[in-house]
């Protein structure tokens, strides 16, 4: 079971982290608001609650992106990613560590747009607050591998939302189609299996990004 | 990595058969596709370039799960060479992605009148991978290069052949739901010499794309090979 302490362990301190330099969380919060305010006025004034739940998606998946793009920066400052890749543990716990700790954030992020969202345009269901959680799973597990990846380039900020963005494709889809479909249970089945391969092939394959 | 040299230069002489058998089976594809196959009844000339757009689709998904597949083996056997192959597929891979779109989109244009169509799924999955792997290239050359280019190359490789299922099933689900499907459209229904002209068509494409990749290959390793000797003479 030390796998899993070395895990809790890792998702805790970025968690503490963010509770005394409150550095990526406010931003977020504060940028989910503004997108949907924005959203407003791209709408044509008779666009409908349709095309509000697609915009939705956007803002959530977006403002993941901002999260994302600073979800390493503690360790690539004075080199601490060098020191966890060499300490004694399992390199996947790394990964799963700070995919957890994003899972948080995003979570308190989707707990102030999504009211703000009924707020301002329509009624929340059920399929989205539940097509939301799994769509925030999947977006943790993808997108720290691929910030781990971004971090190791030259153009950061620039290229994770090139990487993301494909990748994030089928999880609006699944979103989208869960908020607004007849029959939710396929998409938010297909979220769980999008969930499922892709936390999967993070988790097999996180060591070789941090690795030479 | 192991290997202390890793970019052998390609044995010669192969290459140029290669390359002639391969522009003699691409001409004979031209004359199948243009001269000898019947014309579609319903879609007339148009119909022809099917004989190119289906070769060259299914070559590009071949170059992507070769590139995978050689992913795999360097993950797995930490040796250099697979890096630069891999590179070179997902590099071809892309290149018939988008003659893929465009063909696409030129049938699209003469069969439908639109020069593109949501709802064609083929198509729409096409886009989602051109831009998956024109991403590809911008990670891969803002990382210095290295084992840990090669390692990181190697896993978004890897993302890509799991990225083209679930890409397929999401578009799949979409069209119902956003996209109202307009179009639909019955397999091919071809005769016998339709079906060898595109099955001429498909192997004269598919050792394009293996001619283009080992002429590719040859020319990087040859960079690589002067780039070490110059290296070894400077300092």
């Amino acid at each position: 079971m030390t796998y899993f302490a070395d895990v809790a362990a890792l998702a805790r301190k970025d968690l503490r982290l963010e509770l005394r330099a409150r550095d990526t969380l406010p931003a977020m919060l504060l940028f989910v608001v503004s997108t949907l305010v924005v959203f407003h006025f791209a709408l044509p004034a008779d666009a409908g609650e349709l095309a509000a739940q697609g915009l939705l998606w956007l803002a959530l998946v977006f403002t993941a992106l901002l999260g994302l793009a600073r979800a390493w920066a503690p360790e690539r400052e004075s080199g601490a990613l060098d020191g966890l890749v060499l300490a004694p543990c399992d390199r996947s716990a790394i990964w799963l560590g700070k995919a957890l700790a994003t899972f948080v954030f995003l979570g308190v992020i989707s707990a102030v747009a999504l009211p703000a969202f009924a707020v301002f345009f329509a009624p929340v269901s059920w399929e989205t607050v539940a097509g939301v959680a799994l769509a925030n799973a999947g977006i943790c597990a993808v997108g720290t591998l691929l910030a781990a990846m971004a971090a190791a380039s030259r153009t950061r900020e620039l290229v994770l939302p090139l990487l993301f963005l494909p990748l994030a494709i089928p999880l609006v889809v699944g979103g989208v189609g869960a908020s607004i479909s007849d029959d939710p249970g396929r998409f938010l089945a297909f979220l769980g299996l999008y969930d499922g391969v892709f936390a999967l092939l993070c988790w097999a394959s996180f060591e070789y990004v941090v690795s030479e | 990595m192991s290997t202390s040299y890793p970019n052998r230069p390609a044995r010669g002489g192969r290459l140029p058969a290669l390359a002639a058998v391969t522009a003699l089976l691409v001409g004979l594809a031209i004359v199948f596709a243009f001269f000898v196959a019947p014309e579609d009844a319903d879609q007339g000339i148009s119909q022809r370039i099917f004989y190119f757009h289906v070769p060259i689709a299914l070559t590009a998904y071949a170059c992507f799960g070769w590139a995978a597949f050689k992913a795999l083996l360097l993950l797995w056997r930490k040796e250099e060479r697979y890096d630069l192959e891999s590179y070179v597929a997902v590099h071809q891979g892309t290149i018939f992605g988008a003659l893929t779109l465009a063909t696409g989109s030129i049938w699209a244009k003469a069969s439908w009148g639109h020069w593109w169509l949501w709802s064609e799924n083929q198509l729409v999955l096409f886009l989602v991978l051109f831009l998956f792997y024109s991403a590809y290239f911008m990670l891969r050359f803002s990382i210095e290069e290295g084992p840990r280019r090669a390692n990181i190359s190697a896993v978004y490789a890897l993302f890509g052949v799991v990225l083209v299922p679930v890409s397929f099933l999401a578009i799949r689900l979409a069209e119902n739901v956003i996209h109202p499907t307009v179009f639909t459209r019955d397999g091919p229904q071809m005769t016998g010499t339709m079906f060898l002209a595109f099955c001429v068509a498909w192997v004269a494409i598919t050792l394009l794309a293996y001619t283009l990749y080992r002429v590719e290959l040859a020319g990087k390793r040859l960079d690589a090979n002067l780039r070490e000797l110059r290296e070894a003479l400077t300092t």
